[in-house]
């Protein structure tokens, strides 16, 4: 195994979906039950029976929009809010109509939620508004019952393949091309409709632990997704407003107030005082909590030692064998134990996610990218708090638009000197006898990323990344250096990190204001709604650099009024409640 | 430029007595995300999985997955 191989072969499908974690499956499940004589892909680099951020389990529905909780209106609503306005709410608008039609979906596929004594299902409120948080107490059941479903329809699966470029031509997509992340051996399959899931950019910022893998987002996630939209033509939306997320320090998994929150947990400051009023995260929440570490009130802890011992312990079970069940290996080794010591947080490295935030590729209500016959779904795509039931509801909407596209469609013709020149490019770290190792290349531009491009935003520093991010991409390119198939994988993904840590420069100096709370803190520009309440849309420009423009935001379908805006930005804790 | 030999403790540990490689078992190289386990043969022929990359996720399929509790996953020392 590992040893580089020379090959190529060429596969057909009607609709090849890349990315095997959330939103790909129920991409793959939803074409295929619509239109069962289709020929359905699904690629992914890993193993799909364990892939992406669901791996091993998921703790809740973060956003979840139940009858007798909360109404699409009202959820459209605070997603509005959370995001300053910058919403197409049509999106949002039918994933709040038609979620529970798929937790009814997941439900039967035997995935379990926590229901009441009535058998209902039992929604916590952790939002600032609203109330949309189902709990999972066994979400560990999660991946294995889409195993199931895919391997039940017959989807023909394909692991340890990863995508690198898509293949367009006539207009529309053609396929994609890829690489076997254990041979370099080259797949390029020919599609009518390629559905892209591939998750967040994971691995852009430097976790402080200096640990390349020790990321929030699943580290398999780096960030192609964006990278092969972005070189394929498509239009990526707000990529300004980054992930930044408040984790447990070093660990760097959620401190998950989301399943503590409703319990009686709460974040504090270093004595042990909330200063937030809500934890549901978002651009403002984070601003709050650079804050407090900015003005010497940090650390900031999740606070627990104040629960009876039995809510500790349903605390305890939960955080500890769903989600990231290494967990209570962390904390048995630092002897944190929460009935006596607080829990340290801190502030995650930056990551494009719209799973927790705004930015990825741009998408409409149907999950279509601005090339015809390409989707996208998930946490790369631009819907803004996502999620795990987004990336499953928006992953459905891809697969049934898909199918109906490729009825009337042939194969796009493509250019093969397009998968020539690929092939030269991904295998130039192999012609070469010695050079610079891909961790290396890797290691210089996230940590560029944390020095220069972390909020705050500051032109001077992100201008200077923008030189340095090209002399490491000259490096790159003329001395990177593999010795087997699997550096060569990381080599890829190094490439993938430097067009991704070049985008977030470039669209974060495009938007000359401040939005977003930390996500695109700019100290030298307030926040200005008459120049920049609009999208901004980054596309691959003509002389390869990236491009720029500014795109209204859609008329909204639920109204916001005068006095609900700014409801985000309300989060500060009043001091008679801090004293409580 | 030729590459250094730095070495690095590595955070997934497979037990020798437990691991049956040798029977055909690759459940752990098969499931994991980051693709980092390998089954490495030994003189005498014998096979045991082991951590040949670290770029480990701390995620834990190779434990859970494992049928004879071979492997133990520990965290990546730098963020211990
Ligand atoms: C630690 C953690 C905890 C979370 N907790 C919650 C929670 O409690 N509740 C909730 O609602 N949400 C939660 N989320 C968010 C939710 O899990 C994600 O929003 C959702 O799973 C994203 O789905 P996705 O399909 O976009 O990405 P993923 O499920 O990550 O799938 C991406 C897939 O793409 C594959 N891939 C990547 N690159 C390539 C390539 N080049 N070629 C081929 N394949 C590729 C990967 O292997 C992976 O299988 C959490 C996320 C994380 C990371
Ligand atoms: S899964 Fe367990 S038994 Fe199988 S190869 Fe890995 S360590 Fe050995
Ligand atoms: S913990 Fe996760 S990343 Fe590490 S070896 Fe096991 S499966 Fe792979």
């Amino acid at each position: 195994m590992d040893e580089i191989l020379d090959g190529l072969t060429q596969i057909d499908c009607d609709i090849l979906v890349i990315g095997g974690g959330t939103a790909g499956p129920m991409a793959a499940l939803k074409a295929k039950k619509k239109n069962p004589n289709a020929n359905v892909v699904l690629l992914d680099k890993a193993n799909v029976k364990r892939s992406g951020a669901i791996s091993m389990g998921m703790d809740g529905l973060n956003n979840s929009v139940i009858p007798g909780y909360a109404t699409p209106e009202q959820y459209t609503k605070e997603i509005t809010i959370a995001n300053d306005g910058i919403c197409d709410q049509a999106a949002v608008y039918r994933y709040a109509q038609e979620c529970y039609g798929i937790i009814q979906e997941l439900d039967s596929f035997g995935i379990r939620f926590q229901k009441d004594q009535n058998g209902e299902y039992d929604v916590k409120k952790v939002h600032h508004i609203g109330t949309y948080v189902l709990p999972m107490p066994n979400g560990d059941t999660v991946k294995k019952a889409l195993y199931r479903q895919l391997r039940k329809a017959r989807i023909n699966i394909i692991n340890r393949y990863m995508a690198t470029r898509m293949l367009t031509g006539e207009g529309r997509v053609a396929g994609a091309v890829c690489v076997n992340t254990r041979s370099a051996e080259f797949l390029v399959v020919r599609a009518k409709a390629v559905i892209m899931g591939l998750g967040a950019a994971g691995r852009l910022g430097l976790p402080t632990s200096g640990y390349l893998y020790g990321t929030y987002e699943n580290a398999s996630n780096s960030g192609e997704g964006y990278a092969m939209a972005y070189h394929a033509g498509a239009g990526l939306a707000n990529l300004e407003c980054y992930q930044i997320n408040p984790l447990i320090k070093d660990y760097n998994g959620p401190a998950c107030a989301y399943v503590a929150g409703p319990m009686g947990g709460y974040t504090a400051n270093a004595k042990g005082e909330r200063f937030i009023e809500c934890d549901y995260w978002s651009g403002q929440m984070m601003q709050e909590f650079f804050d407090e570490l900015q003005g010497g009130k940090g650390p900031v802890y999740l606070k627990l030692n104040h629960l009876a011992e039995e809510t500790i312990s349903e605390i305890e079970r939960v955080l500890h064998i769903v989600e990231r069940p290494t967990r209570g290996h962390f904390h048995a080794g630092r002897g944190t134990d929460y009935r006596k010591q607080m829990i340290e947080m801190h502030i995650s490295e930056i990551g494009f996610c719209s799973g927790h935030s705004a930015s990825g590729v741009f998408v409409d209500e149907h999950a279509r990218t601005t090339i015809p016959g390409l989707y996208a779904a998930g946490d790369m795509a631009n819907v803004p708090h996502n999620y795990m039931l987004g990336a499953f509801t928006n992953g459905a909407f891809a697969g049934l638009d898909a199918a109906d596209f490729i009825a009337d469609v042939d194969y796009a013709s493509f250019d093969a000197g397009e998968v020539e020149a690929e092939r030269t490019r991904v295998l130039a770290p192999t012609k070469r006898d010695d050079g610079i190792p891909p961790n290396q290349i890797e290691y210089k531009t996230r940590r560029l990323v944390n020095d220069y491009l972390q909020p705050p935003k500051v032109t001077a520093k992100m201008e200077l990344a923008q030189k340095r991010f090209e002399e490491v991409r000259e490096d790159m390119e003329q001395g990177m250096y593999v010795r087997d198939a699997h550096e060569l994988m990381r080599a890829l993904e190094a490439s993938t990190i430097l067009d991704c840590a070049d985008m977030a420069a470039a669209a974060s100096l495009y938007r000359t204001e401040s939005r977003w709370g930390l996500y695109h803190n700019r100290v030298e520009y307030d926040r200005d709604d008459e120049n920049w309440f609009c999208h901004t849309i980054l596309t691959k420009g003509e002389d390869g650099k990236p491009a720029h423009r500014k795109q209204d935001v859609k008329p909204y379908v639920v109204e916001i009024a005068e006095d609900e805006k700014d409801a985000y930005y309300k989060q500060r804790v009043g001091a008679s409640v801090a004293a409580e | 430029m030729p590459l250094a030999q730095t070495a690095t403790t590595v955070p997934v540990t497979v037990n020798d007595d437990l691991c049956i490689a040798d029977k055909g078992c690759t459940v752990c190289v098969d499931v994991c995300p980051l693709d980092v386990l390998r089954i490495a043969e030994s003189e005498d022929g014998s096979k045991t999985a082991y951590m040949k990359y670290d770029e480990c996720w701390y995620c834990m399929p190779c434990e859970a997955d494992c049928p004879t509790g071979a492997v133990t996953v520990n965290l990546p020392y730098l963020l211990k």
